[in-house]
């Protein structure tokens, strides 16, 4: 069981790579969204005895919230900015991709350093969670485009919802669902905010936003 | 069962009054529903109910010690919003009442959440619901600040979860099963794996740090409280920001049972210092006053801060000070608010001569002012003077002397700002916009009533508040 798992965290990693060095945001969304299904579907593997119903509900219920749900509201956002490109960001894309690339071999060798339970030892789920962790704050810091933040945000989210997935036999039913349900209505919400950002500053990027300061 | 009408009430009058139909009659449902949230807080706060330690909400002595303070805040603030939204009737509130009530029931919630979980959940939903009031105004300033308070809200409210998530980690390496209710926690004590509740630690503490606005994560604050309408301000200063600091108590009594209490008392203690003087310092630079009111909440979270770090007597202090702050600052934020309606702007380069256009709102606010920045009689002289107390006696004299510094360079920051305010001649362009609000008692009995209040904190404390602080730190410190 373990292997799957490995080999599908490592798909995730890899999405974090692709999400850090694509320029075209229906691609970020695109990559965001397929690291949310994979993750969804994780939990199933998790399980040792068979087929367990609390399970099954927390991951198509993932699987429809961050793969399906979020994703369409964002992308629906980018229609209607009619933006396509994150242009000139803070940080540009080969230098973020270094990074996230140097990021996520350090957190592999972090997670070694970690003191793990020794069923724990052998899976990639802490490297996984440190380095989507990481990637989310490198295209939060990074972008200037609203959407590509927001991505940034859902993916930080992902990594923590990895290492959440160290403690799936004792977290219950109602807390996780609880957490997946902030996250959908946290998104929601931004995603009005950053259609009102678009209305009134006319464009979505956030260098505008300087108004209020000291 | 009460306890769960505490949450249930306010949540379901969230709902009626989004179903609503007319514009005029719904403001009332805030001062409906906040007067029986007030009712049922007092009757369980005069018969506490007997908590199971394994409850995941319960109306227990931590929050039997703060709960009445959010109540009388509420019920004031929506007095005042009663009249408020009589002068905005140009904007629709739906939203505005609607989430202003599931703001009540929340944080309700949050207050008597036993699970950190369950914690979590509530305070990320809190911070959900106070969107919509933070751009009621609607200007593309009220957007930028809005979506401001969203990252770094949601940043920092994500590595609480993280933080959540490694303290249950910390149970299961232990050798527990990851319960993440405080109870079980606590009881595990020492058995917590050590790196991970030092990690946790770290995490949680940024993370309602965060949501608390201490520096220097507070960058979210001033743009919020600088935007939004005044009695968001006051309901967010006393009631969003004290959510997260008993949380932080509860997580600092678990990292306490688990041997790293001198850590955590640590970290405590100089992230609280220099919030106050990080905000003492933007207090001497600001040119907005309700930005101005913004950095006095951080500094005042930072002394809440230093209060947790200082052992029984300094929590005790913390407590009392979560009472005073909240119902002094709502006073300002209301008065500052009812100024700010009558000159249009909140810019001290546009802004002056108020005594002469609003002078009783600009009474209250210097009044205000004067009881915020610890003068006596009024409540948070007394109440940072056990601070002050709790630091000396527990041998802290370096950090009492940095604290009383940093007040005192607050203390000219805010009367600069108050004082360049109400002093002076009006511009004309002012004067004009002034006709447009008039001080009704509607709006200036709330902030009139909360500095009662603090007047009332500061003279005749009852023994039996001071009682529930004292069984809200037995609960936090119990004696082996």
């Amino acid at each position: 069981m373990s292997g799957t798992l490995n080999v599908l965290i490592g798909l995730a990693m890899g999405l974090n790579l692709v999400a850090l060095g694509s320029s075209r945001l229906p691609a970020l969304i695109q990559a965001m969204s397929l690291q949310g299904v994979l993750l969804g579907v994780m939990p199933l593997l998790l399980e040792e005895e068979g087929f367990n119903w609390r399970v099954a509900v927390v991951a198509a219920a993932t699987v429809i919230g961050k793969g399906i749900v979020i994703p369409n509201l964002l992308r629906r956002a980018t229609r209607a900015a009619n933006i396509e490109r994150e242009s000139d960001p803070f940080l540009g894309f080969v230098p973020s991709l270094l990074l996230g690339a140097g990021g996520t071999i350090a957190a592999v060798a972090l997670a070694r350093a970690l003191p793990l339970l020794p069923e724990h030892a052998g899976t990639l789920l802490v490297p996984g969670a440190i380095a989507s962790i990481l990637t989310g704050f490198i295209l939060l810091i990074g972008r200037v485009k609203a959407i590509s933040q927001v991505c940034g945000y859902l993916i930080l989210e992902n990594g923590i919802y990895l290492f959440g997935l160290l403690l799936i036999h004792s977290t219950p039913l109602l807390v996780e669902s609880g957490i997946l349900l902030d996250v959908t209505v946290g998104v929601f919400v931004i995603g009005i905010i950053v259609d009102r950002i678009q209305r009134a500053f006319d464009s979505l990027d956030t260098r505008r936003l300087t108004t209020l300061r000291e | 069962m009460i306890a769960y009408l505490l949450i249930l009430v306010p949540l379901m009058g969230a709902a009626l009054a989004a179903l609503w139909p007319r514009e005029s009659s719904r403001p009332w449902f805030l001062p409906v529903v906040g007067g029986l949230h007030l009712l049922l807080t007092c009757a369980l706060f005069l018969a506490p109910p007997a908590v199971a330690p394994g409850d995941w909400l319960a109306f227990d002595p931590l929050a039997r010690a703060v709960l009445p303070a959010l109540s009388i805040l509420f019920l004031v603030c929506a007095a005042y919003g009663v009249s408020y939204l009589r002068i905005r009737a140009e904007r629709s509130n739906r939203v505005f009442v609607a989430s202003l009530l599931a703001i009540l029931g929340l944080l309700s919630a949050g207050h008597q959440a036993r699970h950190l979980g369950l914690l979590w959940i509530t305070t990320e939903a809190v911070t959900l619901a106070a969107v919509p009031l933070l751009h009621f105004n609607g200007t593309p300033r009220a957007f930028e600040a809005t979506w401001k308070y969203l990252l770094i809200g949601g940043t920092g409210i994500a590595l609480s979860l993280l933080g959540s998530f490694c303290l249950g980690y910390a149970s299961l390496h232990g050798g527990g099963v990851g319960d993440l209710t405080f109870a079980a926690l606590t009881a595990q004590g020492t058995g917590l794996s050590r790196p991970w509740v030092l990690t946790a630690w770290v995490l949680l503490l940024v993370g309602y740090g965060t949501k608390m606005g201490l520096a220097p994560m507070h960058t979210w604050k001033p743009d919020a409280y600088g935007e939004a309408p005044g009695i968001v301000g006051a309901v967010l200063a006393g009631g969003v920001t004290t959510v997260a600091f008993t949380a932080l108590l509860r997580v600092r009594a678990v990292i306490g049972a688990a041997g790293a209490g001198a850590i955590a008392d640590r970290t405590l203690l100089v992230i609280g210092l220099f919030s106050i003087i990080l905000a003492a310092l933007f207090l001497l630079g600001t040119r907005n006053f309700k930005r101005m009111l913004a950095y006095s909440s951080v500094e005042h979270m930072g002394i809440l801060s230093l209060g947790a770090a200082l052992g029984p007597a300094g929590v005790a202090a913390a407590l009392f000070h979560v009472w005073s702050n909240g119902l002094t600052k709502g006073a300002l934020f209301l008065a500052a608010g009812n100024l700010r309606r009558a000159a249009g702007t909140a810019s001290l380069d546009e802004a002056r001569g108020l005594s002469q256009l609003c002078p009783h709102s600009s009474a209250i606010l210097i009044t205000g002012l004067f009881a915020v920045t610890a003068c006596p009689p009024f409540g948070p002289f007394f109440s940072e003077l056990q601070v002050v107390r709790a630091g000396l006696t527990g041998g802290h004299n370096l950090a009492t002397g940095v604290f009383l510094a940093g007040l005192l360079l607050a203390f000219f920051g805010l009367t600069r700002v108050v004082f360049s305010l109400v002093d002076g001649r009006p511009r004309a362009a002012t004067r004009e916009e002034s006709r447009r609000f008039v001080e009704t008692a509607g709006v200036l009995a709330p902030p009139l009533v909360l500095l009662g209040c603090s007047l009332w904190l500061g003279l005749f404390p009852p023994t039996i508040l001071r009682a529930a602080w004292a069984a809200a730190v037995l609960q936090l410190f119990p004696t082996p």
